[in-house]
């Protein structure tokens, strides 16, 4: 991955020394706001995507961070700051889909993922209506969906640091409850972990982090710094710390070759985004293939073992 | 009253009520299928495909029709090969379609960059294939709109019985000897049919609320497959009618705001309807999953 993201960054730069093109566009206050707010991003987007997977609560994800747009947009509208669009939006959509009980995993017919859908559709609607209503203009439309990164400052910097170091906090101090409940529900609810409690802070959790993460990536490709380096990472290893540190890694691997190779692209930033995280994940698919194959010929049952947690 | 006869008088109006109506009739009945088989998820993954479909044929300058239905088509193909199920690998869809994206955005800076430049025409359809513009189809796209959805009724309307069958009950249904496999394909190829003409009216983003909240309130209604399937339809219907004469009246409401609104307060309204049914002691209405295996041998 490092590898692959060093090429494309070389080619893509107009010289081919590649400490020359860093130190030239780290030069550029804008790039080192964005590559903060990036770094901020893909560490809590890697982390809170980690629990996502696990959970297997990728369509709820993929929602939250939908509608931050319509957030986003009506913030707009009635003149007040997007960063609180943001989080309204996002924080609002979690709460009303936590009032929908979930349906278990393989179970057909849930009202669940209706009510998700629902969600995600009307959101989006609400900020065509909103943004109609500013009648605004189109560039900042699509710079809502699909991200700018060069616009951010420095106070919006300290803004994103404070907002993911409570929500990591938080993150951390319900990660173990979480796991044990999303690994063997019955048994933590036997074991009087507050199940309910639990699932609907993570809703409020997500939100919070879709919010934080679509300021940079707009609102539509949040859901690739959630999802891929979570995925890839699970695909690689079943345990839990070990698991977190590589999406991380992976993520800040991913936003920050990405920002790079933008940099000296005219192709958009979350074009690279989505499609390093997606070559990510498909390393690591790839890898589990046939290590597990290896293992399957060498001793059996060690791959079911791996999967095993990423399934439960 | 005489508002009524004003909105028919417009020839895009009567293009827009006319494809709009089928089209609504289509996602009504896929829609309904699609949450019953718990698969929303691939709902949620084609709008994107379609998206970025749509704008790489803009972008390679083909007709867009091209782009959308192929680029949908293919990715419900795609899901049929992985034989992916609702709840068994949502990471591999999720990863998948999020690239696809931001494919979508690459394919949306080339269009725009070649037509003159941002806000021009370039910035205009990509808004339009996201949000929808049912009332700028001319009277051939109508046409073309109304056959596609009549097709995919036809098709939803063949494949019903069986694929309620199945997505209740697989284990019977294939002992039983119904293809399981072949349905499961074939309402694939549907749903991608239907959100590439769904697209056309309310947009690639939109139509996922056209899918699941007509289908989650019919469910809430009825716990009958065969009465809810065409109650979602008739939902469908009736939001989009709503909708666009919404639309009509007031010119700040975008006609797919309205549509997906009045779907979303009809689904709302169902929450609040089951829950006043509930609490005074009668048997709620509601999809409980095991009352309606029982419904289907008899009706079959």
């Amino acid at each position: 991955m490092t590898t692959h993201a060093v090429n494309a960054t070389t080619l893509a730069g107009p010289t081919l020394n590649l400490i020359d093109d860093v130190r030239r566009m780290l030069a550029l206050h804008f790039m080192v706001n964005a590559f903060r707010a990036g770094a901020v991003a893909a560490v809590l987007g890697a982390v809170i995507g980690w629990f996502m997977v696990l959970r297997r609560q990728s369509f709820v994800g993929h929602t939250l961070a939908v509608v931050s747009f319509p957030g986003a947009a009506a913030a707009i509208w009635l003149g007040v700051s997007a960063t609180v669009g943001y989080f309204a939006g996002s924080i609002a959509a979690a709460l009303v889909i936590a009032l929908v009980p979930r349906t278990p995993v393989g179970r057909a017919g849930g009202q669940e993922s209706a009510v998700i859908g629902t969600v995600q559709a009307f959101a989006l609607a609400a900020g065509a209506l909103f943004v109609s209503l500013y009648g605004g203009f189109l560039d900042s439309v699509t710079g809502l969906l699909f991200g700018s990164f060069l616009g951010v400052s420095d106070g919006q910097v300290v803004a994103l640091v404070v907002v993911a170091a409570v929500v990591l906090v938080t993150m951390v101090a319900m990660a173990r409850p979480l796991f044990f409940a999303t690994v063997d529900g019955d048994v933590a609810a036997a074991r009087g972990v507050p199940e309910r409690a639990l699932s609907v802070a993570f809703l409020v959790v997500l939100g919070c982090t879709a919010a934080e993460v679509s300021q940079i990536t707009g609102a539509l490709l949040v859901f690739a710094l959630l999802v891929m380096p979570a995925a890839a990472a699970q695909q690689l290893t079943a345990r839990p710390v070990l698991g977190l540190c590589l999406s991380v890694a992976l993520g800040l691997v991913v936003v920050w070759s990405a920002l790079g190779v933008a940099f000296y692209s005219t192709w958009p930033v979350g074009f690279f985004v989505s499609t390093f995280g997606f070559a990510a994940y498909l390393a690591a698919a790839g890898f589990r293939l046939t290590a597990g194959h290896q293992a399957r010929t060498v001793r059996k049952g060690r791959t079911s073992q791996v999967g095993g947690v990423a399934t439960a | 009253m005489t508002g009524t006869f004003f909105i028919l008088a417009h020839p895009f109006l009567t293009s827009a009520y006319g494809a709009g109506s089928t089209i609504a009739v289509a996602t009504g009945l896929v829609g309904y299928l699609l949450v019953l088989r718990g698969q929303v998820f691939a709902g949620d993954a084609l709008s994107h495909v379609a998206f970025t479909g749509a704008l790489a044929a803009l972008a390679f300058g083909v007709d867009l029709r091209l782009g959308l239905y192929g680029g949908c088509i293919a990715f419900a193909l795609l899901l049929a090969v992985l034989g992916w199920r609702s709840g068994t690998d949502d990471t591999v869809i999720g990863s998948l379609f999020a690239w696809v994206l931001g494919l979508g955005a690459l394919f949306l800076s080339l269009f725009t960059t070649s037509s003159s430049g941002l806000g021009g025409p370039g910035g205009t359809s990509g808004v339009n294939i996201l949000f929808g513009s049912i009332l700028g189809l001319s009277g051939g796209q109508a046409r073309f709109d109304v056959v596609v959805s009549l097709v995919v009724v036809a098709g939803a309307v063949a494949i019903a019985r069986p694929l309620v069958f199945t997505s209740l009950d697989p284990a019977v249904a294939r002992s039983r000897g119904v293809p399981v496999r072949a349905l499961s394909t074939g309402f694939f190829v549907l749903l991608g049919v239907t959100a590439g003409v769904a697209t056309q009216a309310v947009g690639a983003l939109l139509l996922l609320g056209l899918l699941a909240a007509p289908a989650g309130a019919a469910q809430r209604l009825s716990a009958r497959p065969f009465r809810a399937i065409w109650l979602a339809a008739g939902i469908a219907v009736a939001s989009m009618w709503t909708g666009l004469t919404i639309a009509y009246f007031l010119p700040a409401v975008p006609p797919s705001f309205g549509i997906i609104g009045v779907a979303t307060a009809v689904y709302m309204g169902t929450f609040a309807w089951t829950g006043l049914t509930r609490r005074r002691g009668s048997a709620a209405p509601t999809a409980a999953a095991g009352a309606i295996p029982i419904g289907v041998p008899g009706a079959a």
